[in-house]
């Protein structure tokens, strides 16, 4: 994971609350097999539509999202947080987020900053005036700077601490290596290991065909 | 105060113990893979330029999506064949054990990992996949992940996690003749429900769980999750030894006195306190069977559909009233009087050889019911060859039924096994979610004791009402 202390890109007004991880990437998107390449999915359902922000030319850059409150509900599906960083947000601000999909961000590097909805509603306002306009987030500062216009968000404790380190929870378990490797030292010698491969003696398995 | 099994089971995995409210970091001893929940943790791990830390705790198989005919020919469904190219192209890429379609070590991961003896007592056992629990019948602390934790214990063979609650659940008395461990964990979920378990592990324990087999302990297990709970457990015993000593990974020699004194600790102390306790009479049970569209919303086979007014909360008198319409039910029609389209014999609960031979022994010279198609789905290759080497094979063809190669099947219908709409079943997995086993399909939750008694009459019946006419229905 990257270390982000400060983000500076272009702010994308979203104006919608209640956007469930459905809308984020809709179900069917979920069978795939890889990690990265969603940016496709996101948002699926809306980007058939040429009014829709994210096919607007001045937000194709987009990395700030400004959303509306209750941003990130329904089911629990990582899916969503890889597809928007896969499109290229850094940072999603709203006032309220589910907390499935929060727990998820932090998890994977996304920054998610809680903005009171009087200023979330300032910031859309300057985005529309100016489209394409820049957008700065200072986890340092905890603050959301467009413009002449500088508001504080709220993040974690705990999740501000791994975004600024970039440390997802792999990273930090590793740095547990040692704790680990002296742990493994102390196992009993009857744990069984799935290496060498032990089993009963090869049989054929001959295919069942389907009844006449 | 003592301590309860869950907590030793803990205690001894515990590699840091987490402070200011952070999570403990727990070691994983086996870690098992299967198609559907890997693919991206692998990709996760080539993205970060990671290792398997232990491939040898780690062990893949092919379940969810295999077919169960002409196994030897390519996968037809696009998604199916992706999904499990890439597991065994992951499992080359990383040294990772993998029995494909075809090896008679392939099957549903629950019934693989006990059978080659790599689940013992005392161990952590974890999955990409809820009935993980299962494993916990060995008295080894086994739980279902998601897939950034798949990748989690690929990359460290550890877990931060925060510990579980502890309930007893006390099943006392003998079982009837005809009730089985299914009918037992069924009456269990009915009675506690389907959110009762969440953040708990609960431990079976008492007259009727010691009396059953290995095998009878594991179906009660695999479907604690079905009560919401995050794992199952039973305290190893004689009978756990028994079923362990000689599989092909079980331990020798002093490897194995040393293990069996170490798992003859892994009990509940008698002044150890859990955090919830909850009773049942074993002699009051008969077979048990779900009506609705969740495995809470199950009663005896002898009972009536219920009315949703029968309920007291607003909330179970609304599931129970959208659960009779997709099921196509009226309030009190009796169980027994229901038709049973297809009997589907399988799935990590019971797709083992003791519930084939249960159900083989109740069809044995009687002819299935016309108008009822029989499923058979052996739980692994090797259950399978072991059916055929008894001539269990024969009996289920001779009858009528469908003999088939081993996989999770119609439990979750990824393969092509799957119910049409509205058509009605009695399967003896886990799961009568709504379109589980396919699209509008209707499943009730049955033992392999009463599957095998419907596929005879072709109505919901248990194996009393075939005694003293079986001539007479042929
Ligand atoms: S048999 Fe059913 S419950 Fe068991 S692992 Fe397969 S799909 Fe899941």
């Amino acid at each position: 994971m990257e270390k982000i202390t400060t983000h500076t890109g272009v702010g994308v007004p979203l104006r919608r609350s209640n956007v469930d991880t459905d809308q984020i990437i809709p179900a069917v998107y979920l069978k795939r097999v890889t990690r990265t390449g969603f940016e496709d999915a996101l948002f699926a359902a809306w980007r058939g539509d040429a009014d829709f922000v994210l096919n607007q030319p001045e937000y194709a850059n987009g990395s700030v999202l400004v959303a509306g409150p209750d941003f990130g509900t329904g089911s629990s599906r990582e899916h969503a947080v890889w597809a928007l960083k896969d499109y290229g947000f850094t940072v999603v601000l709203a006032s309220r987020f589910a907390d499935i999909f929060r727990g998820n961000s932090g998890k994977q590097g996304l920054v998610t900053g809680i903005v009171s909805q009087e200023n979330i509603e300032l910031l859309w306002k300057m985005l529309d005036a100016e489209p394409g306009k820049q957008i700065t987030v200072s986890l340092e500062d905890r603050t959301v700077t467009c413009g002449e216009l500088t508001v504080p968000f709220e993040i974690d404790d705990y999740v501000r601490w791994r975004l600024m380190e970039g440390l997802d929870d792999i990273s930090l378990t590793l740095k547990r290596e040692e704790d680990i490797t002296a742990f493994e030292a102390t196992r009993d010698a009857w744990r069984p290991t799935t290496l060498p491969a032990k089993t009963e003696p090869k049989q054929q398995v001959v295919a069942a065909r389907p009844a006449q | 105060m003592g301590t309860t099994l869950a907590e030793k089971l803990w205690r001894d995995h515990l590699v840091v113990k987490g402070e200011d409210g952070a999570p403990d970091l727990i070691y994983i001893d086996l870690h098992m893979c299967h198609e559907v929940t890997s693919p991206q943790a692998f990709e996760g791990l080539r993205l970060a330029g990671r290792q398997v830390r232990r491939p040898d705790l780690t062990i893949a198989t092919e379940d969810h999506n295999t077919p169960t005919l002409n196994i030897d020919l390519p996968i037809a469904d696009e998604t199916s064949r992706i999904q499990i190219n890439t597991l065994r192209d992951n499992a080359k890429e990383f040294g990772v054990r993998i029995h494909s379609l075809g090896d008679a070590d392939q099957g549903v991961v629950h019934v693989v990992g006990p059978q080659l003896g790599l689940t013992m007592p005392g161990m952590t056992v974890v999955c990409g996949d809820s009935h993980t629990s299962t494993h916990g019948a060995f008295g080894a602390l086994a739980f279902g992940i998601g897939t950034s934790e798949v990748e989690h214990v690929l990359a460290t063979q550890t877990l931060p996690l925060k510990e579980f609650k502890t309930m007893a659940i006390n099943v006392n008395g003998t079982l009837a003749k005809g009730t089985t461990a299914k009918d037992v964990i069924l009456a269990v979920i009915a009675k506690i429900g389907t959110g009762g378990g969440q953040g708990y592990v609960l431990e079976y324990r008492g007259e009727a769980i010691r009396a059953l087999s290995m095998e009878a302990r594991m179906t009660v297990c695999n479907m604690s999750i079905e009560a919401g709970a995050r794992a199952g457990l039973i305290a190893p015993d004689e009978t756990t030894f028994e079923y362990v000593k000689g599989r092909p990974h079980a331990p020798e020699g002093a490897d194995w006195d040393a293990a069996v004194e170490y798992w003859k600790t892994l009990v509940t102390d008698d002044d150890a306190v859990f955090d919830t306790e909850v009773d049942l009479d074993a002699s009051e049970l008969e077979p048990f069977v779900t009506w609705g569209t969740n495995p809470g919303q199950g009663l005896p086979l002898s009972a009536t559909i219920p009315s949703p007014d029968d309920f007291a909360e607003e909330s179970d008198r609304t599931a129970a009233a959208n659960a009779l319409t997709y099921m196509g039910l009226t309030p009190g029609t009796p169980l027994r009087d229901l038709h049973i389209d297809t009997v589907f014999l399988g799935s990590c609960t019971n797709g083992r050889i003791e519930d084939l031979r249960a159900a083989a022994a109740i069809v044995a010279g009687r002819s299935k019911a016309p108008n009822t198609r029989f499923l058979v789905v052996p739980g692994s290759a090797r259950v399978r060859l072991q059916a055929e080497a008894e001539g269990l094979d024969k009996v289920f063809l001779d009858f009528g039924a469908e003999w088939r190669n081993a996989g999770c099947s119609m439990c979750l219908g990824m393969n092509p096994d799957q119910l049409k709409p509205q058509e009605r079943s009695a399967s003896t997995s886990n799961r009568n979610f709504e379109g589980r086993q396919g699209k509008g399909g209707r499943t009730h939750l049955v033992s392999p004791l009463v599957a095998a008694a419907t596929a005879v009459r072709g109505t919901l019946s248990s194996p009393d009402d075939l005694e003293d006419a079986p001539a007479a229905l042929v």
